[in-house]
């Protein structure tokens, strides 16, 4: 096989011992790479039923088919547990060096098991695993790891996955961090650290070979030329954050923990703002040619010197969502998530949930006590200073961070049930996920897509926010064509997440983004990289079979179709104001919607799949497991 | 910063525009081995967390600190384009040239065990790769001296700019 190894290295964490398993090549067609695999090697060795933050819940990382390949925005891999948020499976991606590492490694996934007693990083050296005492890393930045390693190792190719204080701590919204860039959401940095896991690194000294070099050069070239034009202008110039004053035009900015859909300082937190104030540097991932990443300085005041890459998800999160329009705060806080190793836009969402039960009476200054403000201190909405000393203190677990490092649905159930409340009704999540940067009172097709997700709340696994957004549909009604919408859209970005190959070149094929305009595209650059010989069906199935894997992961976890819902906030209240006001995503849209969708999904109507239709994606254990 | 004093053109990357994607090092690798491979690579992306990125490749300096330490007159460097030849029979590997180098710009080829220097692709019609792969233009084929009054220009253009402006 070009570019595969053929080859999954299983690391037990209890025993210390290391095993190589081999994959036939038809076990690759199918699965391909980043969250295909990794989800598909989570359903192969999870415990099932386990507790996320038990030994049972494997590690798995699949490597990316393009990864160390001149494919342009190709450095990419999966990471996939049992989500300790969610119960469900958790899969993340993260971009840059590590996966080329392993890639030249030649390692096409890695199986974590067990649980370590005292702290250890696990050093792969090409064919060689080592375990190595991790001690003197704990407490360490995430991005202070990376360099500690380096130094420690000698060699400045090797690359690290690694956690921070929070994942160290247990906290629910740790991510794991490698080279800047994060596999954010459903709280891996948790799973690593139950099993005492601070790093994982990879040095590779092997070439990566392709099947046809000279076409993949052609095409690559052609790709990467055209990732300087129109098409990626948004990415290279503001980076994702020019979506702040779109958001905002559309009634659609998550503002004072999702109360509003239109900040007044919308302007403060731009990414216009950000770009002529703060902006010190783009950077790209890996073999990235449009570069999005964009680096931002505090200049001066209480929080000089501090620096961060902000991204539109971040900057929500953290700013209009906390009413903050002070973005040197915003970068604070940011690179407080950062360098903790947590996941800002659940750290964002919880900081909001706990700002407005603040606002409600329920919480009061007295309950926020740290040792920087002994007396307590007034998390209102705005309060720059409470974000950033809350999410130090979500981090290390401090006073009320203990509460709210479990995420909004833990810490809104503990409350309700020690005091009588109903703060569930601001709780801003899906299946335990907090919510991503759009409020999908004003995008119906998109809150189909998110009360559906396999892993909750999630923005890039569902694209269903383009048709309402763009206009091909009308954002704030339903009707009988949203199912198929949803299912195809969220099918579309599997294809994206599983070669995995950024979604931002989407549009550098032909100029178009859509299926027709660029699964032709994909499917060579797989045949030359690959040898084989995809077609666009081919490419289409990657989508279907990667969402297929993880939906069934989730039913054997116990899913059910109660789990495919919204917040309390988004089914009964109205927007209050702005081009969304007056809509809601009623509990009988929702339950038509979800009945349209299995219905275009070939489930039942209880939105499980029946056997032949796993059987026909060549999934037959998984039929027999699950299928009904 | 060491500083080189070569009158001959080699690879200048401008730190501003390279964005730490590493293309570079695939074309290079490609190039010479027919493998993707960074540890090949005769270009080598450097970045240090957060914000610094660069390409560095040989710089061509005048009297070349490797040439001059190579107890086995292995190194020569071609008056006419400054690029450093190795002959391959007298090489054996020692290394005395990598550590003599203040840029870091010689790599030691992990299975013949000889040293390999950046040859700007001399024997190819398009020039060298990566700066026709550095999707920023970050790379250019330049000396000190074209460097230098490129920086100028800049410099002038902005004061322009910014005289027009007020």
């Amino acid at each position: 096989m070009y570019s595969y190894s053929g080859r999954i290295l299983h690391v037990d964490l209890t025993t210390r011992t290391v095993r190589t398993e081999r994959k036939p090549e038809d076990w690759y067609r199918t699965y391909i790479g980043g969250i295909g695999m990794a989800a598909r090697l989570c359903w192969e060795n999870i415990e099932v039923g386990c507790d996320p933050l038990s030994p049972g819940n494997p590690i798995c990382i699949a490597n990316g088919l393009f990864a160390g390949t001149l494919v342009p925005v190709g450095g990419k891999y999966g990471l996939a547990s049992k989500s300790p948020l969610t119960g469900f499976i958790g899969d993340s991606l993260s971009g840059s060096w590590f996966t080329v590492a392993l890639k030249r490694a030649r390692w096409d996934g890695i199986v974590i098991h067990g649980a370590s007693d005292d702290w250890v990083q696990v050093f792969i050296d090409d064919d060689r695993v080592e375990f190595r005492d991790a001690s003197h890393l704990v407490g360490l930045g995430a991005l202070e790891t990376e360099e500690a390693i380096r130094e420690e190792l000698g060699d400045d190719q090797v690359r690290s996955a690694t956690i921070g204080p929070a994942g160290e701590n247990l906290v629910l919204l740790a991510n794991v961090t490698n080279d800047g860039r994060q596999a954010g959401r459903t709280g891996h940095g948790a799973v690593w650290g139950s099993k005492k896991l601070k790093t994982l690194s990879v040095r590779g000294t092997h070439g990566v070979r392709v099947a046809d070099p000279d076409e993949l050069l052609r095409l690559s070239f052609d790709i990467t030329e055209a990732a300087q034009g129109p098409h990626t202008e948004k990415y290279r110039i503001l980076g994702t954050v020019a979506n702040v004053l779109s958001m905002n035009r559309l009634g659609l900015l998550p503002t004072r923990n999702y109360q509003q859909g239109v900040f007044e300082d919308a302007e403060l937190v731009s990414g216009e703002y950000m770009s002529e104030h703060h902006k010190v540097k783009t950077l790209a991932c890996a073999g990235c040619p449009i570069a999005c990443e964009q680096m931002s300085r505090v200049q001066d005041g209480l929080y000089a010197g501090a620096i961060a890459g902000v991204e539109y998800e971040s900057l929500y999160a953290i700013g209009p969502n906390c009413g903050l329009n002070d973005m040197k705060a915003v970068i604070k806080a940011i690179e407080i998530c950062d360098q903790g190793g947590m996941d800002t836009m659940s750290t964002g969402v919880t900081i909001s949930w706990a700002m407005e039960t603040f606002e409600r009476g329920i919480f009061t200054k007295e309950g926020f006590k740290c040792a920087k403000y002994p007396e307590g201190f007034e998390p209102y909405f705005g309060n720059g200073e409470a974000a950033v000393t809350l999410a130090e203190m979500i981090r290390d677990r401090e006073g009320i961070g203990d509460l709210l490092s479990q995420g909004t649905k833990r810490a809104s159930a503990q409350v309700d049930a020690e005091r009588g409340t109903e703060t569930y009704k601001w709780a801003m999540h899906i299946k335990g996920l907090e919510c991503p940067g759009y409020d999908v009172r004003g995008l119906k097709t998109f809150a189909l897509g998110l009360a559906v997700g396999t892993r909750g709340a999630c923005h890039n696994r569902s694209a269903a926010y383009d048709p309402d957004i763009s206009g091909a549909v009308d954002r704030f009604s339903v009707d009988e064509t949203r199912g198929k919408l949803a299912s195809s859209t969220e099918e579309y970005a599997a294809v994206y997440d599983t070669l995995p190959l950024c979604k931002f070149i989407r549009r550098c094929f032909t100029g178009k983004a859509d299926r027709a305009g660029a699964w032709p595209a994909i499917a060579n650059l797989i045949n030359a990289t690959t040898g084989w010989d995809f077609g666009y069906d081919d490419v289409d199935l990657i989508g279907v079979r990667t969402h297929t894997i993880k939906k069934a992961f989730n039913i054997r976890e116990g899913w059910t179709s109660k789990d495919d819902t919204l917040p309390y906030r988004w089914m009964h209240e109205p927007m209050k104001e702005g081009p969304s006001a007056g809509h809601v995503v009623s509990e009988e849209e929702l339950a038509y919607l979800k009945g349209l969708y299995y219905e275009a999904k070939g489930w039942t109507k209880e939105g499980l799949i029946p056997k032949e239709k796993l059987i026909a994606l060549g999934m037959d254990d998984v039929a027999e497991e699950i299928g009904v | 910063m060491p500083t080189s004093t070569s009158t001959y053109q080699n690879i200048v990357c401008d730190p501003d525009e390279c964005m730490g994607c590493q293309l570079c090092e695939y074309i290079c690798s490609y190039v010479k081995t027919g493998e993707f491979n960074s540890y090949r690579s005769l270009i080598r992306t450097v970045r240090i967390v957060p914000i610094v990125t660069i390409s560095i490749a040989c710089r061509t300096c005048e009297d070349a600190p490797c040439v001059i330490s190579c107890p086995r007159k292995a190194l020569s460097q071609s008056p006419e384009t400054g690029i450093i030849y190795i002959d391959e029979d007298a090489c054996d590997g020692c290394g005395w040239c990598i550590e003599a180098c203040d840029f870091g710009a010689i790599s030691l080829n992990p299975e013949t065990k000889l040293v390999e220097i950046c040859d700007l692709c001399e024997d190819l019609e398009d020039g060298p790769q990566c700066v026709k792969w550095c999707p920023k233009d970050a790379l250019t084929l330049a000396t000190t001296e074209m460097v230098a009054q490129k920086a100028r220009r800049k410099a002038v253009a902005q004061l322009l700019h910014e005289l027009i402006a007020s």
